[in-house]
């Protein structure tokens, strides 16, 4: 009886991908038990969020995949007018308005769309499967680009653009052109480079946006201020070498000149303790993840879970690149934390959710073979 | 129902999707740029660990090591007798670094969560805390805040908050532990040493002083800055971002303490002879003097004082003038004191002896110019040229030597170059190239006037009669055994002249007030007008350089009283400090008296008209 239980518990979880996920949250842990001089509150907490987690992906595992079909469209338009409520009556926090106050709390609701875009998208190309044609791509492109737009206005650079990717891989696997993905690196890459140029860059963007890629280029340029990070993150990497200086031994952790050790910048703790070595284990795991989440996408059994799947698989990719490259000083500083990784409730609820997603689409695809 | 929809999809699939086979190869297309985006992620990291390894490591380290510098206790000078004249306390100061200070508005507060950005991010300081510094300093809120809001311009021309800056020098223990206690980031004391002279403003001219710094500034404090600043040593720790010191590495160099200074003054007799000339310029309204004592046996300075004088513990801002050591970096015309050498230079050529006698008369005229005497009489032997003092005795002994032989002679004294006792700022004095000489040169020098030289030069020549004929270097430096002298006359004439100069300070001399009960005494006044822009104007320099005790000299006192108001002879103002400079000294070293005790006469009616003396 209790076995059947459990056996109707487990049915919807797939053990691969939670295998990962725990080994990612496990190595964590010892980082972090180092990155926060020994703090047994900040692993508890850690335990936690993952709890937390692990639950919300859980119940969203359950949840079937028409139901999250049906859901995508509203949460897009929520996430639409709330991004509209920003863009009115948002909260200016730093000269950004990112924060809308709903009264209970303050969301930021350029959150909510990394998530409900990729399933707008997703739904909207499955509902369009029978006849794909090029305007469908060009409506697609619409609904991805109304909340990037809102998000880059707000102004939130960095958001906008892992919006937009989550969006883009969607478009990537619903088979879009690769005349097109090839016309978009080229512009792409231009855009890029043109804006490592200090004065165009200004023509377009924010100053601190073109101060945050001029400190990429040059962090010595203001070793104390801007280049503080970049220069701290670097070091430590660099003071690991190949082996590490061993667990607890790490001396710009220990000594208080990471910035932001726990959290943004726990990846290079994890490069001056554990070196090399751990890096590559660390990029193993998330492959892992990563490669599980593709499999699933790649044997979803709608269109709609192929895509969404295949969206949250390289989003999370993106995330963990981002922040890597980031503090390895090949990427501009932006507020990205290590996925599973760094310290933080709402991240791990949200990735665990993500996989919950993951999950359920997966189930679909069992259900249909035992039927 | 899921079935079905798979079937219609599968159906249609053929007809308008890319096929499946291209599904899975996008799939792979995404994992290969995402090993591909992975490898680069770990070709920076190879990049950043093997290439670029040791510069981190350094900069790592440079981070979090730390070399502290340990001050070297800076060495104490002491008198030959090991008395301390200039001793280090260790104090504390407060300094603020004004770039990671950020002043509050009034009634904001820092909360209690503030984290720096990063290191550039200054520390909030409210007004109640800045109120609390300010209060324990002793100054008032907004000098303070004038102080940490100090900017400087940086090298690309900004204006920039500085780095650092002294709150306050050497405060009290107690005062600096009030400091630390507030705990204001960007606050911080620092030890340091404070340089203490037990002895005053009696030995100032002679140790000098250090600036706040510690750094020799005058005196033998800066002459011999090197011996007595050390080394500092250093200390390897490592300290965490806040500057907090966690722990300490093995790598101790230890500082190298000063070494002592041992002067060969004596302090007993430095304040004798500092007592004596203050009272006597304050009591004259002389402008200021100075006073020499040199050991006769080994040319040894046992004191030099001049006055005025200042406070070398004092730190404000101190009158130049006071600071001169005027006994070694002025000079002045010597006037009477230098006929004594005239006298010994003519015996030692054999032109003279003690009881020639020569036509001496009321004046002597030497082409345009006329040398006059005061005390007028007909004629006058050697030895009563030197106990009246006699310029025209003197000039005409003078006449009777060769220039060259004559020039030689000077310099030989030690005239025209500096005394070499290792103190900053010595002068040479002047003594004119032999063949400019003309007759009235060499006469007028033969009283000390057209010739100039510091008091420390004279006493240093004296020992040519304290002595029997040398004259060895003086030092300021304790000897253990004299240095070897050179013999500049014979010791008859040497003999002869002491006992001239004996005569002096007896009744019928220049400087019966120079006697000193118990012991016999020698020496030659001097009163000479003063040369001002090339005119001899009435303003006089009057000098007693004189030797005891006369049968085995022990001391040589040089005294110089510069424009004295009223009596400005030098019998009458510089014997005295002499007599009681000799008195206490001579006791206090415990030199067996050899004089009957009763030896001297008082300044009686007639003593007045003695002292007198043209130069």
């Amino acid at each position: 009886m209790i076995k059947h239980l459990w056996q109707r518990f487990i049915r919807n979880i797939d053990p691969w991908l939670l295998l990962f996920t725990a080994l990612v949250v496990l190595y964590s842990v010892l980082v972090l038990y180092s990155a926060s001089n020994r703090d047994m509150n900040r692993i508890v907490n850690k335990f936690v969020f993952f709890g937390v987690g692990l639950g919300g992906m859980w119940i969203i595992a359950n949840i079937p995949q028409q139901m999250l079909m049906r859901l995508a469209p509203p949460a897009y338009i929520l996430g639409v007018l709330l991004l509209l409520g920003v863009a009115l009556f948002g909260e200016v926090t730093y000269g950004a308005r990112r924060w809308l106050n709903i009264g209970v709390a303050r969301i930021q609701p350029s959150e909510i769309m990394k998530v409900a875009l990729p399933m707008m998208l997703a739904w909207y190309f499955q509902r369009n499967e029978a006849s794909l044609r090029w305007k469908n791509y060009i409506v697609a492109a619409g609904i991805m680009l109304l909340p990037v737009a809102f998000i880059l206005k707000q102004p939130d650079l960095g958001t906008s653009l892992l919006v937009a990717a989550a969006g883009f891989y969607v478009l990537y696997f619903a088979g879009l052109s690769w005349k097109l993905i090839g016309a978009m690196t080229i512009i792409g890459s231009g855009i890029v480079i043109a804006m490592l140029d200090w004065d165009t860059c200004n023509r377009v963007l924010h100053e601190y946006q073109c101060q945050r890629i001029a400190t990429m280029l040059n962090p010595m340029e203001d070793p104390l201020g801007s280049g503080y990070h970049i220069i701290q993150g670097t070091i430590a990497i660099g003071s690991g070498g190949i082996l590490g200086r061993g667990w607890l031994n790490g001396t710009q952790t220990h000594l208080d000149f990471i910035p932001e050790r726990t959290t943004d910048f726990i990846f290079a703790v994890l490069g001056e303790e554990f070196g090399l070595f751990g890096n590559i284990i660390l990029l193993i795991l998330y492959l892992l993840v990563i490669g599980r989440g593709l499999m699933i996408a790649a044997r979803a059994s709608t269109l709609f879970g192929r895509l969404l799947a295949g969206s949250i698989a390289l989003t999370f990719f993106t995330y963990a690149f981002v922040n890597m490259g980031m503090v390895s000083g090949i990427l501009p500083v932006v507020g990205v934390p290590l996925p599973l990784f760094s310290y933080g409730g709402t991240a791990m609820v949200s990735l665990m959710a993500g996989f919950g997603i993951l999950m359920s689409i997966n189930k679909d695809r069992q259900l249909m073979k035992g039927g | 129902m899921a079935l079905a929809r798979r079937v219609a999809a599968d159906g249609r699939r053929q007809k308008f999707d890319p096929p499946a086979k291209l599904e899975r190869w996008r799939t792979w297309v995404a994992l290969s740029a995402l090993l591909l985006l992975f490898g680069v992620l770990l070709g920076r990291g190879l990049y950043l660990r093997v290439y670029k390894e040791t510069f981190l490591k350094e900069q790592g380290k440079a981070r979090y090591a730390r070399t502290l510098k340990l001050e070297a206790n800076r060495g104490t000078i002491t008198d030959r007798n090991g008395e301390l004249l200039a001793i280090s306390t260790p104090v504390q100061s407060v300094w603020a670094s004004p770039r990671s200070i950020i002043l509050l508005p009034p009634g904001k507060v820092r909360p209690n969560d503030w984290e720096p950005e990063n290191e550039k991010d200054p520390t909030p300081i409210s007004v109640a805390e800045l109120g609390k510094l300010a209060k324990l300093l002793g100054v008032t809120p907004e000098e303070l805040a004038k102080k940490l809001g100090e900017s400087r311009k940086s090298a690309k021309g900004e204006e920039q908050k500085a780095d650092f800056v002294w709150l306050k020098r050497h405060v009290t223990p107690a005062e600096a532990k009030a400091v630390k206690e507030l705990n204001l980031p960007g606050v911080y004391t620092q030890p340091e040493y404070r340089r203490y002279y037990p002895a005053g403003e009696m030995m100032a001219h002679i140790v000098g002083f250090t600036d706040i710094d510690g750094k020799g500034q005058e005196g033998f404090e800066l002459t011999r800055e090197a011996m007595l600043a050390g080394k500092p040593g250093s200390r390897n720790v490592i300290r965490d971002r806040r500057g907090h010191i966690v722990e300490d590495t093995t790598t101790i160099i230890p500082p190298r303490d000063g070494e002592k200074v041992e002067l060969s003054i004596d302090r007993r007799i430095q304040y004798i002879a500092y007592r004596e000339l203050k009272s006597v310029v304050e009591s004259t309204k002389a402008i200021g003097g100075g006073v020499v004592v040199l050991d006769a046996r080994t040319g040894e300075v046992l004191a030099l004082a001049n006055a005025p004088s200042y406070n070398p513990n004092s730190r404000a801002v101190i009158d130049p003038a006071r600071k001169r050591n005027r006994a070694l970096t002025d000079v002045y015309e010597p006037g009477s004191t230098m006929k004594p050498f005239t006298i010994a230079a003519a015996m030692e050529a054999g032109k003279i002896r003690p009881s020639t006698v020569l036509p001496t008369g009321k004046s002597l005229s030497i082409g345009p110019n006329t040398i006059h005497d005061d005390h007028a009489s007909g004629a006058m032997s050697v030895e009563q040229i030197i106990q009246k003092s006699s310029n025209i005795g003197s000039a005409k002994i003078a006449l009777m030597l060769e220039r060259e032989y004559h020039w030689a002679y000077l310099r030989n004294l030690g005239f025209g170059e500096p005394p070499r006792t290792g103190f900053p700022g010595e002068v040479a004095g002047r003594v004119r190239p032999w063949k400019n000489w003309v007759p009235i040169d060499q006469a007028t020098m033969a009283y000390g006037h057209g010739i100039s030289v510091s008091l420390m030069q004279m006493a240093r020549a004296y020992q040519l009669f304290a002595t029997d004929g040398e004259i060895r270097p003086v030092t300021f430096t304790r000897l253990v055994a004299p240095l070897p002298g050179k013999r500049v006359v014979k010791p008859e004439t040497a003999l002869a002249v002491r006992k001239m100069l004996e005569m002096v300070t007896q009744p019928g001399g220049t400087a019966t007030r120079a006697q000193v009960v118990g012991y016999r005494v020698a020496g030659k006044t001097g009163t000479a007008t003063k040369l001002e822009n090339g005119v001899y104007v009435k303003k006089y320099v009057a000098s007693f350089v004189g030797f005891a005790p006369v049968s085995d000299p022990r001391l040589i006192v040089a005294v110089m009283i510069d424009e004295p108001q009223g009596g400005y002879y030098g019998g009458l103002v510089a014997a005295p400090v002499f007599s009681n400079v000799v008195a206490g000294s001579l006791r206090m070293l415990g030199v067996s008296p050899d004089a009957p005790t009763g030896n001297t006469i008082g300044p009686a009616g007639h003593a007045e008209e003695d002292v007198k003396e043209e130069t």
